[in-house]
């Protein structure tokens, strides 16, 4: 189905509005709320990688703390072994990490289909969390690693250290970035044909595709995504800890996307700002015991909204 | 390294005993997935609220075996109540929904106990406290007992889906849904029957694990992961290959900590799980497919 020029329009009007909101956002909002959209958007990367592989493919991946946690131990590691500490090396190193840990994972877990495939993911990442969390010469163990924060550097032109202002305009630029590689990516033949092994694996297959190499290349792509965010997030908290390698950092990512609507890459963005809305909510009342009320709703959610918030928007973000 | 005897055997008789319990809580997950496609993520929740419900009633009668029996049964009824508002509404849509569904329960679940029963771990009292020697070891027979009881639990289970009326209502479903509806079987009333069934046999493993670990909220987390393990690697929905599994992991976890910490024994049961789907994708203790 080819977009109307109407409808197109109206999406990048959207499209403008809603980066403009967030890039004024930091230099309105107070301190807490400022730092809040920041986290906002690195979750939502986190899960915006995870939809390629559940709204795209149809695979349902409960590891992708792993790759959240190899973009955060990547990034510690150039941080604290390079000097003086440079941002891009520590992208690098994330990225890095996540994507090699995502083929390894891709090559086994991509042999098998729906629960099977979940699981599989599920216990990687595990083994991850066991390696990080027993290795403690290395990855400081339960403590996790703490380091500073580098410089935004372009080699030769400038040298600035981030303030929260721009490290939250800094992540909103790779996030935004992401999000249109991504979006291009599932419009590209490549990513038409991760759809069609979501709606029928098996014609796929007939037709001639080899989908063992395509979900591959998915869960990499994924992978590497889900690093990005990892090291983002490693830049404005400064530390890597296990507990974000724990598989239920895993479950809430499929729970944003699952709340925000998968297939829609922005809908899991929702999600996950709807998730940590209601997380403020309810923890006012409930304190740490918020995950009552909002795994109920989430329940209800799965159970009568399964398209998710922004499911009603699926036609028009993917043209 | 010379290999130390008398450790391999205490841990060949570690391995069984916890074996065996992980074999009662794979059982009820395997049961559940054969017959309703439903990946149960809230199983070790339902063990966790088990061992409270076992303090509950241990602390308020004093009696073990009491507890264990009102355990099995509050629980039971729970994973009914859990069945028919959250999964039946769910049936005939994509199995992934239920893992959802029921990841959703665990979330709940596990921070419902939190707050119900706090951060600090509980201690059930075990039944009895006698020891025997086991080479230059004191062996508790609270162990061996646990372990009886679980083989003559699953044992019971294995009976009635053989033998008893439900049991093979229970087979019929699981072979074909549509089929055994038509011949007069209330399909719907017998996943609420297995659910619940599983239910309360993650609760008895719950009561009986109980006076060997403490019982805290977290509890269920551990486990669930061993189950799943051990239910992908004795076969999804194959209850003998459960069993087997169960002890053949517990086994070689129980060796591999005598060289490495607990904590990092678990790696050995990862690694059998990726070896197991790579080259016996249906689980090891099947047949081959033809």
């Amino acid at each position: 189905m080819m977009p109307t020029r109407s409808s197109s329009a109206s999406y990048w009007i959207g499209f403008g509005v809603v980066l403009a909101l967030l890039a004024i956002a930091p230099l309105v909002l107070p301190e807490f709320w400022r730092r809040f959209v920041t986290e906002i958007l690195i979750w939502g990367l986190l899960a915006m990688s995870l939809d390629i592989l559940i709204g795209y493919t149809g695979m349902v991946s409960f590891g992708h703390s792993a790759f959240f946690g190899l973009g955060m131990y990547g990034a510690a590691a150039a941080l604290l072994m390079v000097r003086p500490p440079n941002l891009w090396l520590a992208a690098l190193y994330g990225l890095v990490g996540a994507g090699v840990l995502a083929v390894f994972v891709a090559y086994f877990a991509t042999r098998l289909r729906d629960i099977y495939f979940s699981i599989t993911t599920l216990v990687f990442s595990q083994i991850f969390y066991v390696i990080i969390f027993t290795w403690t010469e290395v990855t400081g163990g339960e403590n996790g690693l703490n380091f500073r924060q580098p410089p935004f550097a372009i080699p030769g032109m400038v040298s600035i250290s981030f303030t929260p202002v721009t490290l939250h305009w800094f992540v909103l630029g790779v996030v935004t970035l992401s999000y249109l590689i991504l979006r291009r990516m599932t419009q590209s033949p490549f990513g038409k044909v991760l759809q069609s092994i979501r709606e029928n694996e098996v014609r796929t297959r007939a037709i001639g595709y080899h989908i063992e190499r395509y979900k591959i290349v998915a869960v990499m792509l994924s992978g590497l995504f889900a690093g990005l965010a990892g090291v983002l997030y490693a830049l404005q908290n400064k530390f890597a800890a296990p507990d974000f390698v724990f598989f239920v950092v895993s479950g809430e990512v499929v729970i944003f996307n699952v709340i925000g609507g998968m297939g829609t890459l922005v809908g899991p963005v929702a999600g996950a700002a709807f998730f940590f809305l209601l997380r403020e909510g309810f923890s006012r009342f409930f304190t740490e015991y918020y995950l009552i009320p909002v795994g109920i709703i989430f329940i209800l959610m799965v159970i009568f909204v399964p398209q998710g918030l922004l499911g009603f928007l699926k036609r028009r973000l993917n043209p | 390294m010379a290999i130390p005897f008398d450790l391999l055997l205490i841990q060949i008789v570690n391995g069984i005993v916890s074996g065996m319990i992980l074999a009662l809580v794979a059982s009820g997950l395997t049961l559940i997935f054969g017959i309703m496609d439903v990946v149960n993520f809230a199983h070790g929740e339902l063990f966790m609220l088990g061992a409270y419900v076992g303090t509950t009633v241990m602390v308020a009668t004093g009696n073990f075996w009491l507890a264990l029996v009102v355990a099995s049964l509050t629980i039971a009824l729970l994973g009914a109540v859990i069945q028919m508002t959250t999964l039946r509404p769910l049936l005939g849509r994509d199995p992934l929904t239920t893992i959802l569904a029921t990841f959703g329960i665990s979330l709940v679940l596990q921070n419902w106990a939190l707050y119900k029963f706090g951060p600090v771990a509980r201690k059930i009292q075990e039944p009895f406290t006698g020891h025997f020697t086991l080479f230059y070891l004191e062996y508790p027979w609270y162990r061996i007992v646990i372990a009886l009881l679980s083989a003559a639990i699953i044992g019971a289970l294995w009976l009635f889906m053989k033998y008893g009326k439900y049991g093979i209502w229970i087979r019929a479903t699981t072979q074909d849904r549509v089929m055994a509806q038509a011949m007069g079987i209330p399909v719907p009333l017998v996943h609420t029957l297995v659910f619940a069934i599983g239910a309360a046999m993650a609760a008895a493993s719950g009561v009986l694990f109980g006076p060997l670990v403490g019982v805290n909220h977290a509890m269920g987390l551990d486990l669930i992961l061993k189950a799943f393990i051990v239910v992908v690697v004795g076969g999804m929905g194959n209850l003998g290959g459960s069993v087997l599994a169960s002890i053949f992991i517990s086994m070689l976890e129980a060796f591999a900590s005598i060289w490495v910490s607990p904590a990092q024994a678990v790696i050995v049961s990862f690694v059998v799980l990726i070896l197991t789907l790579l080259f016996r994708p249906t689980g090891l203790f099947v047949p081959t497919p033809k």
